[in-house]
């Protein structure tokens, strides 16, 4: 008997706390196979920010620190700054780095850090409660938005990925999705090119993982799943928008 | 032939394993697992392909896809 699928050996044998159909579940069995592919689970050292992203050390076989909001690229520097001999990695939801951390992501960014950032984009603050983010769609309601963001007064949604691809600091850029299997093979091949970049010190590496909020959209995972495609995916064009060495 | 084991335990009843397989061979059960989420169930065992597809797209990894190997 051959197994053709079985749990990634960095991923915990463990029940992860994310509602039914949430994304953050499979983007970390993404970052699990590409730690597996390189064998670099045991030197792996990686950012959890705040907000639904922060019990990594529940579900990683790594080791993790936790930062303060938004702050995890700083936090990533510092410890690959100390550890350079170490993979280091932040894995940051879309209130954490879009917002809170702008200022920390793109002076991380431009100063070309030799770290890889995972970004989850879901549109909103997941675990706070569903408040508003710079991510959020237009028209889409929110509980700080109660009528829909209104991009007159709000603005429009923040396209992180093409934003960063211009800092002569990045070296990788790219958005992926994994809202169906087509989708899923690009984010395993994008998120594996990543770490490919810091493995082989050749800079910063950043990819915006589109992701299904089921709870805080008040919609079944089986809708939330298709608004991926239907709604996000034309705004948030997938990806890789920077591939300095072409990895 | 391949074939696909789900672990009751962790499946949390998204259903994105049902729409993920090519030959809508998973469904969700209406009998609730001990968290109260109603899993999904593997039918039809013959026509499994083993493409990997439901594992791959299963948020909580509780999948695990085997193939019986040729005597």
């Amino acid at each position: 008997m051959t197994q053709l699928f079985s749990r990634p050996s960095s991923l915990k044998d463990v029940q992860t706390h994310f509602c039914p159909g949430c994304h953050h579940g499979s983007i970390h069995s993404l970052v699990a196979r590409a730690m597996d592919s390189f064998g670099i689970a045991g030197e792996t050292i990686g950012c959890a920010s705040v907000g639904c992203s922060v019990f990594l050390y529940n579900y990683f076989h790594i080791d993790v620190v936790e930062s303060p909001h938004g702050r995890a690229p700083a936090v990533a520097t510092g410890v690959k700054r100390a550890r350079p001999d170490r993979i280091v990695f932040s894995y940051q939801g879309d209130g954490d780095l879009a917002a809170i951390g702008t200022s920390e992501i793109i002076h991380a960014a431009n100063r070309g850090e030799m770290i890889t950032v995972i970004f989850v984009n879901n549109t909103t603050y997941g675990m706070t409660g569903g408040q508003m983010a710079p991510t959020t769609m237009p028209g889409q309601k929110t509980t700080t938005s109660p009528n829909g963001r209104n991009v007159v007064n709000d603005g429009k949604p923040f396209r992180m990925a093409e934003l960063l691809s211009n800092l002569d600091g990045v070296a990788y850029s790219a958005r992926i999705a994994v809202n169906s299997p087509k989708n899923i093979i690009q984010a395993k091949k994008a998120i594996k090119t990543a770490f490919q970049y810091q493995v082989e010190k050749k800079g910063f590496a950043f990819i915006e993982a589109l992701a299904a909020c089921p709870t805080n959209w008040g919609m079944n995972p089986l809708v939330a799943n298709e608004r991926v495609g239907n709604e996000m995916i034309p705004y948030f064009p997938l990806g890789v928008f920077k591939n300095n060495d072409n990895l | 032939m391949p074939y696909i084991i789900i672990d009751e335990e962790r499946c949390k009843g998204c259903g994105l394993c049902t729409v993920a397989c090519p030959k809508k061979l998973v469904s969700l059960n209406d009998q609730p697992n001990a968290l109260g989420y109603t899993v999904a169930v593997f039918n039809n065992q013959e026509n499994c392909t083993g493409c990997c597809f439901c594992a791959e797209i299963c948020p909580d990894v509780a999948i695990t896809v085997f193939k019986e190997d040729l005597r």
